[in-house]
């Protein structure tokens, strides 16, 4: 199976604080990965590190070889725009910009320098369909996307995302900020995009991780101290504080 | 990404840094070409002459006292009126419609254009009041001009008072007006007192309010009472700056200069305060 | 408690300090509608009598402004016109400057750089207006000739443009907040798609702040209508309808100091000349600051 994404000995700290520690793992293409761990044990920042948004913060160092697609990313002479065409990324709060729900959608588009229009609005009803919100927003393309709920908006964002077709969807916390059942929409939605993409999701909910991802990477600390098909890691985790935390007895 | 966008992309920081400054840097040029005119002109004599027909022998020794006096009155009338509307908005008025209207009100009037001022000070204070074209009719008028200004910083200096003061304060018995003047008004005071600085320093750089009101740039003398006719410093520019002879321009420059410098020396001192202020409430 | 009891109580914290103090606060704050109602009244009540020399239709329609000279003209339009000349050329500096200003200090500028260029902006804002229109006049007007020979002593483009500069404050700073209150959220959200730092600027960030930019140029063109001393300096006193801005103009605010200046008898109709032009201007800037306030308002909910 071929290792989409890489790190080896990946160090991250922000000033004094060091918020990962020599974290070394290979995550497959088309597979489903979660990753899961207490609040603060830097699977937010490990996540980030793929797609370089942690480049905005000023404080933040990062040592260590991180591989996208085989190619070291966290170099000076990478172009990170590039990179972020190639590693998506879906928030936690649904953070659609005030514009068309359509124009949404084709600002992806356009920064990338998409400018045929038929082109444009193809991608869009191909995105909005792949997120299964296409037939909620078909008539009503010209709206405001602050008009959708709180769901629709993040499928919105989904759809955002894969119209500009990456490789690699990052998703930090998709659905923590979603009742159950629009919740259970977007789980069906990553698992209908598992054939297309490869996911990294970091989750805080244990049975979402269980009943959706191929594989798991536990955090603790900063420290990766677990990593495995999910099945094996959560009926037969081989280190303690995997088990205390599946279980429950912290986090 | 295209060239063009490229060229675009990193063409925009130094355009933009460049037009942060292209403000000042005209200025700088302005100032530095009245200076090079003016800077020869003053001397004791020019700040202790009387405005004259005769470039080279006018002086602004009116003007300048006359800025003096009007600085002097306009600050006795509208700082407690300012302070003390502040006070009620912020500690005694409750947050109903009625507040919310004042505040509208306050807000309409610090956009009001100045000459609106003059002529409201025209009517009411020069003519139905009958003190004609004194200091007092000028000092009131910018009062009321300056006045949303002082209400504005003093109630943002309040706002900045934490709470807990005014909790300790109440809980050890005191009365309201005891809280505020013991402990809300001292803490607030340095941001009060930049508010004010910058109140009057605009004050003493109006022109078209005191026009209105009938002040004068052919006074020829000092003002020894509020109810005497007055000049100031920028009314002296203007009527300068509006003779065709060439000696007058460079009269003019010369009180540029010293108007330049009170008002920068003001706003300099409520800088320098509004930056100790800050890092006292952290 | 019996009546005269309960009477006794009522005077006694009528006249207690704590009340007295509060009335006289009270009193403070009242003298703000005081002055509105001032405005008002004296606004309205010169232009009445003014009105019922000229008639309305006449003032707004007739195109010449003349009332200082025998055989008067009363129209307002003149005068009106050389207010929006002086005030376009002014803005068409101020605001894409300012706007730009706005942008590096928002998306761009680190925290460094913005503690440089705040203040020398600041420092804008306080010269005063006559100093401006000296500047305008002797330094500016002579300039231009260099490149316009034909551009009169007295004009609306050397006016115009230093109006303009003296404004870049108002719309830059205004428009920084607009830009900076726009939650990171969306920025990151445009990041994450490959957007450069340009593009966001522009294409994110800028629209989500539109109502606080047309806010800040509302406010930006209402400052520029009520100046008075750059106008009356530089601008001339010659109202006429035109759109050439290399001619001596006048604006409202420059009429109203030409006629104080001079000596003009109360119960005239020059007099009242000055208050009816008072009153338009009066009329614009207050439709204008509070168009400025219902936008604002209306579109604080903007980005949730």
């Amino acid at each position: 199976m071929s290792e989409i994404l890489k790190t080896e000995l990946l160090n991250v700290s922000y000033g004094e604080k060091k918020a990962l520690k020599n974290i070394s793992i290979s995550i497959p293409a088309n597979e489903i990965t979660a990753l899961i761990g207490p609040s603060g044990c830097g699977k937010s920042t490990f996540l980030r590190v793929f797609n370089r948004m942690n480049d905005f913060i000023k404080s933040c160092k990062i040592t260590g070889d991180v591989y996208v697609e085989n190619k070291q990313i966290n170099q000076k002479n990478v172009v990170v725009e590039e990179l972020r065409k190639k590693v998506g990324m879906v928030f936690q709060k649904p953070n659609p910009f005030p514009k068309s729900i359509f124009e949404n959608i084709a600002y992806g588009l356009k920064v990338q320098g998409v400018k045929d229009k038929e082109t444009i609005k193809n991608r869009v009803e191909e995105s909005l369909k792949q997120s299964y919100l296409w037939e909620e927003v078909k008539d009503t393309l010209n709206e405001s996307a602050l008009s959708l709920s709180g769901g629709q908006q993040q499928r919105l964002c989904f759809a955002r995302t894969i119209a500009i077709k990456p490789s690699i969807i990052l998703m930090d916390e998709p659905t923590s900020a979603l009742d159950p059942i629009a919740t259970a929409k977007i789980e069906e939605l990553i698992i209908d995009l598992k054939k297309d993409y490869t996911i990294v999701i970091v989750t805080h909910n244990m049975q979402q991780a269980s009943r959706i991802s191929d594989n798991t990477a536990f955090f603790y600390m900063g420290e990766l101290i677990e990593y495995g098909k999910t099945e094996v890691l959560f009926k037969n985790p081989s280190k303690e504080s995997t088990e205390n935390y599946i279980t429950g007895r912290f986090g | 990404m295209n060239k063009l966008t490229k060229i675009k992309e990193s063409i925009f920081p130094p355009f933009a840094l460049m037009c942060s400054f292209i403000g000042i840097i005209l200025l700088l040029i302005f100032i530095g070409s009245i200076f090079i005119d003016g800077i020869s002109r003053i001397d004791i004599d020019f700040l202790s002459n009387l405005p004259s027909r005769y470039a080279d022998k006018a002086g602004i020794l009116t003007s300048w006292t006359g800025t003096i006096w009007i600085m002097i009155f306009t600050a006795l009338i509208s700082i407690p009126v300012g302070i003390g509307a502040a006070i009620y908005m912020e500690e005694y008025s409750a947050k109903n419609r009625f507040n919310t209207f004042l505040e509208i009100n306050i807000s309409n009037l610090a956009g009001v254009p100045s000459i609106i001022y003059g002529l409201l000070g025209l009517e009411i204070f020069v003519r139905l009041s009958q003190l004609g074209n004194s200091v007092l009719a000028g000092s009131l008028t910018l009062s009321l001009l300056i006045l949303p200004i002082i209400i504005v910083a003093t109630r943002e200096a309040i706002k900045a008072v934490p709470n807990s003061i005014r909790l300790a304060s109440y809980a050890l018995g005191s009365s309201k007006w005891d809280t505020v003047s013991n402990h809300v008004l001292p803490a607030a005071s340095g941001g009060i007192l930049t508010g004010i600085i910058l109140a009057i320093s605009r004050a003493i750089g109006e022109t078209a309010p005191l026009i209105a009101i009938g002040a004068l740039a052919y006074v020829p003398f000092v003002p020894s009472s509020p109810m005497d006719e007055f000049s100031v410093l920028p009314i002296q520019i203007f009527n300068w700056t509006t003779r065709p002879q060439a000696e007058f321009l460079t009269n003019a420059a010369a009180a540029i200069l010293i108007l330049l410098a009170i008002t920068f020396t003001l706003t300099g001192i409520a800088v320098y305060y509004r930056n100790k202020w800050q890092q006292k409430i952290g | 408690m019996n009546a005269k009891g309960k009477m006794k109580k009522l005077v006694l914290h009528a006249f207690s300090k704590e009340n007295i103090i509060k009335l006289l606060l009270q009193a403070c704050a009242l003298t703000t509608i005081l002055v509105t109602l001032g405005i008002v009244y004296i606004l309205i009540s010169e232009a009445l009598l003014f009105f019922n020399e000229v008639s309305f239709w006449n003032f707004i329609s007739e195109t010449e402004w003349t009332p200082l000279f025998p055989n008067a003209k009363y129209g307002i339009l003149p005068l009106v016109c050389g207010t929006l000349l002086v005030t376009v050329i002014a803005l068409s500096v101020a605001v894409p400057i300012g706007l730009t200003i706005a942008i590096y200090l928002s998306e761009y500028a680190s925290i460094r750089t913005k503690k440089i260029i705040k203040p020398l902006l600041e420092i804008l804002a306080a010269i005063p207006t006559v100093v401006y229109g000296f500047f305008a006049l002797v330094v500016v007007t002579p300039f231009l000739q260099e490149f316009i020979p034909s551009l009169e002593v007295f004009n609306a483009l050397s006016a115009g443009l230093v109006m303009g500069i003296m404004i870049i404050p108002f719309v830059s700073s205004l428009s920084e907040d607009a830009l900076s209150s726009v939650p990171d959220s969306l920025r990151e959200a445009s990041y994450g798609l490959g957007a450069t730092k340009f593009q966001t600027a522009f294409k994110v960030v800028l629209p989500a702040a539109t109502s606080g930019v047309t806010v800040s140029i509302i406010l930006a063109l209402s400052r520029a209508i009520g100046e008075t001393m750059i106008v009356a300096i530089a601008a001339g006193q010659h109202p006429k309808l035109t759109a050439d801005p290399t001619v001596a103009i006048e604006t409202i605010t420059g009429y109203i100091v030409q006629v104080c200046l001079g000596d003009v008898p109360h119960a005239s109709i020059e007099y009242k000349t000055i208050f009816v032009a008072g009153l338009t201007l009066f009329v614009i800037t207050y439709l204008m600051n509070n168009l400025s306030f219902i936008i604002k308002r209306k579109f604080k909910e903007e980005y949730e």
